[in-house]
């Protein structure tokens, strides 16, 4: 306990306070913070670079985790069958969620998806033209969300474990009844599922709100092109590591915070109307 | 709920129907009939699956081709195969940037990610048994905002810890890095050993202590052996976790000789503007590589690890 404790106030809550102080500031890391009431929030939301970064981040959440989501819903589904080399899909399957925020694979991601490159040239065979993708600014977002599902091992698995546990009995009891493949997923695999759907559904969300990595590589720091890759956080990066301008940075990393929050709140508030839970659980 | 293991193995080969309780005859003619009805299914099953995994492993295959292939190779053609190949693309990776050598990079990634394996696994397991097995006034508010911390995006504190660190004299340190895994800070893990600790009879620990002995005895002779196999998905894990990380080595490390592979691979990038695709991409390859023996070694552990945790609830 005691370590977790120093940890807990010395890293978490002390800094929390700390950041919640310099969101009232103006600091650049070498004077002394200066306090300048609510001045830094009033800014950020007059900031069209700010508003842009939010607009961003609000695309690839909204867009990028429910097909992710359905992605490894599916997949799960599919490997659920009893066949043989299950084990070995699995395993191809999960690998990418490892590397997938890698500096590794953000420049690989980059270099298939250059104008003109490997991608681009491959759908040119099947007559499709896209005008690029790493320097097209309508092409960025699909090309993260490309990145963001190609991933979707790691809830791919958490809905296999779920998909184990319903019980084979009440699929053999909507067989006896005559229902079919629809009906069986929706009546009986999406409520049995839905606390696994839930804890996916937040942990991806909150997970997609945060993405750096592959954002800070693939444009390089600028978040260009036209401010199509400025996500959240990098924003925040180039505000506070960029130009030293912590108070700002700080005062958008509380807004973080609030819109992580609201956003739980939302899912958990929700999921009273659609997550059952068993009482009589096995 | 209880955990069953999503082994891929024994269980996909079972009798198809199970819960009918059939005899052993009975079983072995039904299996037959359903393996001739199946067949046909089963190759479209296949075929779709391994449709999938092409596309899913795709990246991969590219990454490694195009590491093999010219730069000017790379980007104008759509072959996968090499047609000059070379392993120039590695020389030139492993020649390093601003004199200094791949290996140092190598080496910081290698020491900070040890370490971090070991604070890790360490703190979070000291902390679990904190939480599952000593009583104190409000456990249950302290549990709660740990678990709180796991959905708390870390940039609210990072710049304080940043200042912190600095007002340390702890940036350009490794410990700046490492003195957060040795605090347990990395809640999930916690959170993870508390979970599996609970399956762990009290009695056990409840016998040695009346026998008199203490928390650090009950905790490291008994708790800690049988803890193994949670502290091996957390190290696995935190391993893989360490040596992917970016944003804090970027943060405090600023010279070239303490870099870790991916900041010297941003670096490698920057540098290299006029576009040597080939030697990145083999950097790339060569800094995955740890990862992938990993997940060679330990891909039970791993895909078992993270699939208990989505069905505690």
């Amino acid at each position: 306990m005691a370590p977790w404790l120093a940890g807990f106030f010395a890293l978490t809550v002390g800094p929390m306070i700390a950041s919640l102080y310099l969101s009232f500031t103006d600091y650049d890391l070498f004077g002394a913070p200066e306090f300048i009431g609510a001045e830094n929030y009033t800014r950020i939301f007059a900031d069209p670079q700010f508003l842009q970064s939010v607009k961003v981040t609000a695309t690839y959440v909204l867009l990028g985790t429910p097909i992710k989501l359905a992605a490894a819903l599916g997949v799960a589904m599919l490997l659920n069958a009893k066949r043989k080399g299950l084990g070995f899909y699995r395993s191809a399957f999960y690998a990418p969620s490892l590397v997938a925020a890698s500096v590794s694979i953000a420049i690989v991601w980059k270099a298939m998806f250059i104008d003109d490159g490997v991608v681009d040239r491959s759908l040119r065979i099947f007559g499709i033209e896209l005008g690029g993708w790493v320097g097209n600014q309508n092409m960025t977002m699909p090309m993260f969300i490309l990145l963001a599902v190609w991933a979707f091992g790691g809830p791919m698995v958490i809905f296999l474990a779920g998909l184990k546990q319903v019980p084979a009995e009440l699929y053999e009891a909507a067989d006896v009844d005559g229902a079919g493949r629809i009906r069986k997923f929706r009546n009986i695999t999406l409520p049995m599922l839905s606390p696994v759907i839930f804890f996916n559904l937040l942990m991806e969300t909150i997970g997609s709100f945060q993405v750096f990595n592959s954002a800070f590589i693939i444009s390089g720091g600028t978040g260009g092109p036209a401010g199509s890759t400025l996500f959240y956080t990098l924003y925040l990066y180039i505000r506070g590591f960029g130009d030293f301008r912590m108070g700002y940075a700080s005062a958008m990393a509380w807004l973080l915070v609030i819109a992580v929050g609201l956003v739980t709140i939302l899912l958990f508030r929700s999921s009273k109307s659609w997550v059952h839970y068993q009482g009589d659980a096995r | 709920m209880t955990i069953t293991h999503v082994s891929g193995g024994s269980s996909a080969e079972g009798a198809p129907l199970q819960a009918a309780m059939p005899t052993r005859n009975d079983s072995h003619r039904l299996r037959r009939d359903a393996q001739r009805r199946s067949r046909l299914g089963s190759a479209a099953y296949h075929l779709g699956m391994i449709v999938v995994c092409a596309i899913v492993l795709y990246p991969a295959a590219w990454m490694f081709m195009s590491s093999l292939k010219p730069s000017s190779e790379i980007i104008g053609n759509v072959n996968l195969i090499p047609e000059n190949g070379s392993l120039d693309n590695f020389a030139t990776a492993l020649s390093g940037i601003a004199g200094i050598s791949f290996w140092t990079f190598f080496l910081n990634s290698l020491i900070i990610a040890v370490f971090s394996v070991v604070g890790v696994v360490v703190s979070s397991a000291v902390a679990a048994y904190a939480f599952a097995r000593i009583e104190y006034r409000g456990k249950k508010v302290w549990f709660a905002l740990m678990v709180a911390t796991m959905l708390l995006p870390f940039h609210v504190t990072i710049i304080p810890q940043y200042i912190l660190f600095q007002n340390l004299g702890l940036i350009n340190n490794f410990g700046s890095l490492l003195i957060p895994k040795f605090l347990a800070t990395e809640a999930f893990f916690v959170f993870l050993m508390i979970q599996f600790l609970r399956g762990i009879p009290r009695e056990l620990d409840e016998a040695a202590r009346i026998d008199g002995a203490g928390h650090v005895r009950v905790f490291s002779s008994i708790i800690l052996p049988l803890l193994r196999p949670a502290m091996i998905t957390a190290a696995i894990f935190t391993f893989i976790a360490s040596w992917n990380d970016f944003l804090g080595p970027l943060l405090y490390l600023k010279r070239p000789d303490l870099y870790t592979l991916p900041v010297a691979l941003r670096l490698f990038v920057d540098q290299t503007t006029t576009s040597d695709y080939g030697a990145q991409v083999a950097m790339a390859v060569l800094a995955l590589i740890p990862v992938m023996i990993f997940f060679f070694v330990f891909q039970r552990y791993l895909i078992d690890g993270v699939a208990t945790q989505g069905l505690k609830g």
